[in-house]
């Protein structure tokens, strides 16, 4: 090709124009298709905050819930239950709940909003299965010192009744706390903060 | 083709492997396309890109659309309202349905306009008339799925068509529905077809359809061999390498196209219910008919000479052919000249009339039958066939008079 | 360029000429997915008038909520009646199928795509197109769907609406209508802007994202127009060595 007549510098700089541009497109192309996959109205419908009435909810009983497809338990504790969560602390892995395994209300000795009132979601940190209650009775294989909690059936992990994870299991962190607030002393909402944010 | 190797590294790795900078030279950077190629030139390109986008939007879709009876209608909505982003994605699938017939049709009407069906260019017609065919399959199947008013009568002439054979006719048409109506099983084989069997068997074509052009070499506007004028290199002097010199020409027309193509998206969506058509807004109800049921745009022309003929497999033979004469259209036409430029003026006449015929049967088609529209889509009948038959005429016993044909392409 | 321009013009222009036109005596409504104001107007007609027995299941409550900028306490409170709705649920109401057949004889139909399938003129005329009827069991008939069963339930705004027949053809369809003074509560002119307010918000419910198509259908125009102006530069710098 006879390339005299052409001007290096314009030819370059509008290859590199019309690259830039269209590469911008490009990205802006691939938004929809990115955000195609992320929740839809339906799945957020589906997993919208639920409310759940406690106002019956004995010392001891759980209520288990189901939000956003997992299972999310409500438990009151005792007077003599939340005294006792101070005696194990010293096996536990994260006592003082320092990860961020919990909403910044709920970041306290109790895990929660109102120290009874105990909201966890119900899904192993380990790999995902859903541990048992075992408000009392020691599960079988565990030499600390038991006050009550959870215990996972798929590897042994244990947990006590703020679903603080004890230390030498296979599971890394406490079980989460979802976010949640008291709409009046009776009602919880869980999956949504006071100020609306999920 | 120089066979050394020009760079080292990862390049140099694969090419060692793999003929990517041979192929890529082959087939772009140093395949020599004729340098007067004009406005009629683009829509090759814009095929391939409406084919790419078809592909890319319809994976998408298919992650959210239910083939189901009770689901699929409400599947598109959801789609529509739920996904996020849902309804863009599926508007640029509706109108790159049409805009791929607009572009084929358009491709097309080149070919005929400067004979890129002659020798020796037959094998990459009947690969270009095999994609329109598996195109109209895979429209057809489509238009189904959202499984509206619309898609489920349109689907149920569509298969009683095939019920007008003779003899075989009624058990073909069950076969083809594998139940007594159009039903669920109908739309679970035909959502398999539309999103598996019908593209790759597209994509397979048009990669042979391209190998097969890149072989002979391109056509242009004055129907010139440009490799009988070579200089010294063995290039040809009318040609210049595809890139940079197309693909920049090409960028230009896609940019055209996407404006284009952005205005129905964004703002007429439904096309004046030509593209989606309003009484696909209710489900699929097999107890009502519409008061007016039509073919989308696309397929009307073919409609209108089927209605047009007062015998039910009558009509059915005649569509038919309609499509299939395009297949034997390399050896009907004997002309000694490719280019309208420099063919007899009975050939401009001719293909005029065609094109006119074409249009005409496509707004017929669309319309509902009056005594005056079906006499009217029995001339354009006439017409369309009347094409052919003249062209052998004309070019197979020498009446036509040519104008002498340039060396070199003109500018 | 201009022999493009030329040649799509031409493309285009019989195809939007051969589909306009149809649609008959239809009264337009000029519907305007960008006017607010009409659409919530129209949300809580639709509610209050139209959602006793009409459903439009395909829209959500939440959705209406932030597309027509309205506070979730706000829809709450004025469109969702229907008890343990929740903001994100669809606009059903708590008709079934089989109360319809027995009030009304026939199923209601949902609204969701009935703008779409039908056309917002549809909607608009048959608001506003009911006229007594001493045969008809409602008392009323409607020039949209004669023998309709549906009652006119915006009577109380409306008023009694009486066909007027030219003279000597009273069996056949009214040339006019006339509103006995005092019935209804609402001018005429106030009728039509109610009905519009419904009809447009029905034309929302029918798509609801086309105003944001609209709205993001400029910078994507200006994006190509830029990009078509670079890449037609870039061709004509290359093909200098061609020319």
């Amino acid at each position: 090709m006879n390339q005299e007549g052409a001007d290096k510098s314009r030819r370059r700089f509008l290859t590199a124009a019309t690259s830039v541009v269209g590469g911008v497109g490009a990205a802006f192309l691939a938004v929809p298709f990115i955000a195609y996959w992320r929740p839809s109205a339906r799945a957020q419908a589906a997993g919208a905050p639920v409310e759940v009435d406690i106002s019956g909810l004995e010392p001891g009983q759980l209520i288990n819930v189901k939000w956003r497809g997992n299972p999310v338990w409500l438990f009151r504790r005792s007077e003599e239950q939340l005294e006792e969560l101070d005696t194990i602390e010293d096996v536990l892995r994260d006592p003082d709940s320092s990860q961020p395994q919990q909403p910044e209300y709920a970041q306290n000795q109790y895990r929660s909003i109102k120290p009874e009132i105990m909201v966890l979601v119900g899904i192993c940190t380990h790999l995902g299965c859903s541990p048992l209650y075992r408000p009392e009775e020691k599960p079988e294989g565990i030499d600390d010192k038991w006050v009550g909690g959870f215990f996972c059936p798929c590897h042994g992990s244990y947990f006590d009744l703020a679903g603080r994870v004890y230390q030498g299991v296979p599971a890394p962190l406490n079980l989460e706390v979802p976010p949640y607030y008291f709409i009046d002393d009776s009602t919880v909402l869980v999956g949504e903060d006071e100020e609306g944010a999920a | 083709m120089s066979e050394t190797r020009t760079s080292g590294g990862l390049v140099g790795w694969i090419d060692d492997r793999f003929p990517m900078t041979k192929m890529w030279r082959e087939h772009v950077s140093e395949y020599y396309a004729p340098k007067n190629f004009n406005f009629w030139y683009y829509f090759g390109s814009l095929a391939l890109l409406t084919l790419v986008i078809q592909v890319v939007t319809g994976i998408f879709l298919t992650m959210n659309y239910v083939p189901s009876d009770a689901r699929a209608f409400q599947s598109v909505e959801y789609i529509m309202r739920d996904v996020q982003w849902g309804w863009l994605i599926r508007y640029i699938h509706t109108t790159g349905a049409s805009a791929f017939f607009i572009v084929v049709y358009l491709h097309m009407f080149r070919a005929l306009l400067y004979g890129s069906h002659q020798k020796p260019r037959e094998l990459l017609w009947l690969f270009g008339c095999l994609i329109f065919l598996a195109l109209m399959a895979e429209a057809f199947m489509g238009y189904m799925l959202p499984w509206g008013q619309m898609s489920y009568w349109g689907a149920q002439v569509i298969i009683s068509l095939f019920g007008t054979i003779p003899y075989i006719g009624p058990d073909l048409a069950q076969w083809i529905r594998g139940d007594f109506v159009v039903s669920e099983i109908t739309l679970n084989r035909f959502f398999a077809l539309h999103v598996v069997a019908v593209p790759l068997v597209i994509i397979f074509l048009v990669v042979a359809h391209i190998l097969a052009l890149h072989e002979v070499g391109s056509n242009n506007p004055d129907g010139v061999d440009i490799k009988k004028n070579k200089d010294e290199n063995g290039v040809p002097k009318d040609g210049i390498p595809f890139h940079p010199y197309y693909t920049v020409k090409d960028l230009v027309g896609v940019g055209v196209y996407f404006i284009l193509f952005s205005v129905i998206v964004f703002y007429l969506p439904e096309f004046f219910g030509m593209f989606i058509e309003a009484p696909n807004f209710e489900k699929a109800n097999p107890q009502v008919t519409p008061d007016h049921i039509a073919p989308v745009w696309y397929f009307a022309a073919f409609y209108a000479m089927l209605r047009g003929v007062p015998d039910a497999f009558g009509g059915v033979v005649v569509m038919g052919t309609a499509v299939l004469i395009l297949f034997v259209l390399p050896w009907l036409d004997r002309g000694k000249v490719r280019s309208i430029r420099y063919r007899g003026l009975s050939y401009k006449v001719a293909l005029t009339l065609f094109a006119l015929s074409f249009v005409l049967l496509t707004y017929l088609g669309t319309q509902p039958p009056t005594t005056v529209y079906t006499m009217l889509a029995r001339l354009g009948t006439v017409v369309y066939f009347g094409f052919f038959v003249f062209l052998f005429i004309y070019t197979a016993f020498g009446l036509e008079k040519t104008k002498p044909v340039p060396e070199r392409v003109t500018s | 360029m201009r022999k493009i321009l030329l040649m799509l013009t031409l493309v285009v222009l019989p195809a939007v000429g051969w589909t306009a036109g149809g649609g008959g005596d239809r009264l337009d409504p000029e519907v305007d997915p960008h006017d607010k104001a009409s659409l919530q107007r129209g949300a809580k007609l639709f509610a209050n008038y139209c959602m006793a027995c009409h459903e439009a299941e395909l829209i959500r409550y939440n959705r209406i909520a932030n597309d027509l900028g309205l506070d979730e306490d706000l829809v709450e409170q004025y469109l969702m009646f229907k008890p343990d709705t929740q903001i994100h649920d669809p606009m059903t109401n708590a008709m079934t199928e089989a109360d319809a057949e027995q009030w009304f004889g026939v199923p209601v139909p949902d609204l969701s795509l009935t703008a779409r399938r039908h056309g917002p003129g549809y909607i608009y005329t048959f608001l506003n197109r009911f006229y007594v009827d001493e045969e008809s069991p409602t008392g009323y008939n409607n020039t949209v769907i004669e023998g309709t069963a549906m009652p006119h339930v915006l009577e109380t705004l409306q008023g009694r609406q009486k066909p007027v027949y030219e003279e000597g053809h009273e069996d056949e369809a009214p040339v006019d209508f006339e509103v006995e003074e005092g019935t209804g509560s609402m001018s005429q002119a106030e009728y039509r802007a109610a009905t519009r307010d419904i009809t447009n918000f029905l034309d929302y419910v029918a798509e609801p994202v086309k105003a944001q198509r609209q709205n993001l259908g400029v910078w994507v125009l200006l994006f190509f127009a830029v990009f078509t102006v670079l890449a037609y530069f870039l061709k004509k710098e290359f093909w200098k060595d061609v020319h």
